[in-house]
């Protein structure tokens, strides 16, 4: 049994247990599936600075804090307890194309070659980590959601600015991984 | 500090559901979201929907991998929904269920693009990001910070920009 839990679970099973998360929130506590929210959070209750959209009653949201704590929890059971001893096995077009950039290294979920310390000071690393992430946060909370919100708690309950969200979501991500990120690959 | 009448309404201008719940609960009664949240992060890490590779993948159509995580995960959300509003199932503390509608502003289509650049680069979402730094890449934590200052960032010059 553990031997089959720590083999990477296919689409089939993990698809629809992220679709419960949707059900499990609302029976828990009425409430809705969204974690980028969680910034949010994080900014009203310790950088607010008078800021109008800070300035809220965050400790009524708490939930999703305990909620994102309980995500880096299973990341941590996840890769501890389950962790597949195996590399993760890419499409061969992807691991030739990568490999052009010197990203072999597939012992981790995330490329430990080009996301690592010592890159952070490097400009490839400064554009991957700070101004990937700095992009993440904007964007989601600009869109007023983020894959959780709008792709499966949007679509899930047939709202259409979620799907117009979620449709530039893939755009946005189709533009970057094919035309821009190459050359941020290369430096 | 003194929080208005006009509190739910600016929770709401977030995605994040602000139904407010007329029960007072103990600190104790978030474990469950923990639970879940554990759960969660779990079968992210299990399913590799937290790869960088996953996702470079999604992204050049290479695999039908996060396709159809994210198409199942909508059905199996949309017919819960559906069970919900149509059997008028209660919370397990007995309260209606209640899903705050989204409304359309512009914000869906410029924030959505950056999103998608954002996710492309970093090969995560919000969600992705914490089950990472569980997975023991510390350095994601950065990331995970520079994200806040984008959330930050938006707040400071929300009135600014186009909605």
């Amino acid at each position: 049994m553990l031997e089959f839990l720590k083999q990477p679970w296919p689409w089939y099973i993990a698809g629809p247990l992220i679709g419960l998360t949707v059900p499990a929130l609302l029976l828990l506590g009425n409430k809705s599936f969204g974690i980028s929210s969680s910034l949010r959070h994080i900014c009203a209750s310790c950088i607010p600075a008078k800021i109008p959209f800070f300035q809220y009653n965050w400790k009524k949201e708490v939930w999703n804090l305990f909620f994102v704590a309980g995500i880096l929890l299973g990341g941590i059971i996840g890769a501890g307890l389950l962790s597949n001893p195996n590399p993760v096995v890419v499409n061969p077009a992807l691991a030739d194309e990568l490999a052009g950039y010197g990203i072999t290294n597939y012992n981790n979920l995330v490329p430990e070659d080009i996301m690592n310390w010592q890159s952070l000071f490097t400009l490839k690393g400064f554009f991957l980590m700070i101004v990937g992430g700095f992009l993440v946060g904007f964007g989601t909370r600009y869109a007023g959601g983020c894959t959780s919100g709008h792709a499966i708690m949007g679509l899930s309950n047939l709202q259409w600015p979620s799907l117009v969200a979620a449709m530039c979501f893939m755009i946005g991500g189709f533009i970057m991984a094919n035309l821009i990120l190459p050359y941020i690959l290369s430096l | 500090m003194d929080y208005k009448d006009t509190d739910l309404e600016k929770r709401a201008q977030d995605a994040m559901c602000v139904n407010e719940s007329r029960l007072e609960h103990k600190w104790y009664h978030h474990i469950k979201y923990v639970i879940v949240g554990i759960i969660f992060g779990i079968i992210f890490v299990k399913s590799e929907v937290i790869s960088w590779f996953r996702i470079q993948e999604m992204f050049r159509l290479q695999s039908f991998h996060m396709y159809g995580i994210i198409g199942s995960a909508v059905l199996v959300g949309l017919l819960s929904v559906w069970l919900i509003k149509r059997f008028h199932i209660k919370t397990i503390y007995g309260e209606p269920i209640s899903i705050s509608p989204k409304k359309f502003n512009k914000g869906q289509i410029y924030g959505g693009l950056i999103f998608g650049f954002g996710w492309a680069i970093t090969g995560a979402c919000p969600g992705p990001l914490y089950a990472q730094i569980g997975t023991g890449v510390t350095v994601i934590i950065v990331t995970l910070l520079s994200a806040v200052a984008g959330t930050w960032l938006y707040g400071y010059l929300k009135e600014k920009l186009p909605h």
